[in-house]
């Protein structure tokens, strides 16, 4: 069976439990469900992180991650994947992102996930602003996504 | 066409979106930072280290060589900090 991906952009949190049984609900053709959540950190090089807010490119930002779900499907045995990002204002300790794959083995849902999450960090249009002690300030890009990012091109 | 401002390239120039006529001389990405950046002091600003200005026409990421013709819609940002 054919995975068809879920994708959603939303202000609003995600219940992890409700979105991984409505990827497997009714489904006998998934041996494995790998979960990645990516959550706000409330500390950064040791300053008080107390929430950060996404700015994302509506549009190309759905775009984006659909055009990475897709490769993710083409290159691994994929029966499901959802991929939520939330935008707007989110404190600290409160979910910011949720990749889901799901696979008949481990292997391809373990490796489609992790690949995923490196190409929305280095490709997809979101930007984070975080609110510290001293003020708010835009978060610089890391060399070490485009790096991650990189390392799946190379066969 | 179209130009939009994401992030503090939109926060510099103050503005999230405007429709701009470039002239035809200004053909490439890099050709059209190089006539925003002369448009005034918050433009300058926002476009004053192109290398770190990352582009996208009609929501596909582009480098900086890519020709803008026929573009409706053209994006400027900063590197990407999702995920």
């Amino acid at each position: 069976m054919t995975a068809n991906a879920t994708i959603r952009i939303q202000e609003a949190d995600f219940d992890i439990a409700r979105e991984i049984a409505a990827l497997t609900q009714g489904r006998t053709d998934i041996g494995a469900v790998v979960s990645f959540s990516g959550i706000c950190r409330g500390s950064e090089d040791g300053e008080t992180i107390a929430a950060l807010t996404l700015e994302h490119y509506p549009g190309m930002a759905e775009a984006e991650i659909a055009r990475h779900a897709d490769t993710a499907m083409s290159r691994w045995p994929l029966t499901g994947l959802s991929v939520i990002h939330r935008v707007g204002r989110i404190t600290a300790g409160e979910n910011i992102v949720l990749v889901l794959t799901a696979s008949q083995h481990r292997q391809a849902a373990f490796q489609a996930a992790e690949f995923l999450m490196d190409y929305l960090k280095a490709n997809a249009p979101f930007w984070k602003r975080e609110e510290g002690a001293a003020g708010t300030a835009w978060v610089d890009a890391r060399g070490h996504d485009d790096a991650a990012a990189a390392r799946w091109t190379k066969s | 066409m179209k130009v939009k401002y994401f992030a503090w390239v939109r926060e510099r120039i103050g503005k999230s979106e405007e429709t701009i006529e470039p002239p035809a001389n200004v053909r490439t990405i890099d050709d059209l930072i190089g006539w925003l950046a002369q448009r005034g002091e918050t433009y300058a600003h926002a476009f004053e280290t192109p290398r770190v200005i990352r582009a996208a026409i009609d929501h596909a990421h582009v480098k900086p060589d890519a020709a803008i013709a026929g573009a409706r819609e053209i994006a400027f940002f900063p590197p990407m900090t999702g995920g």
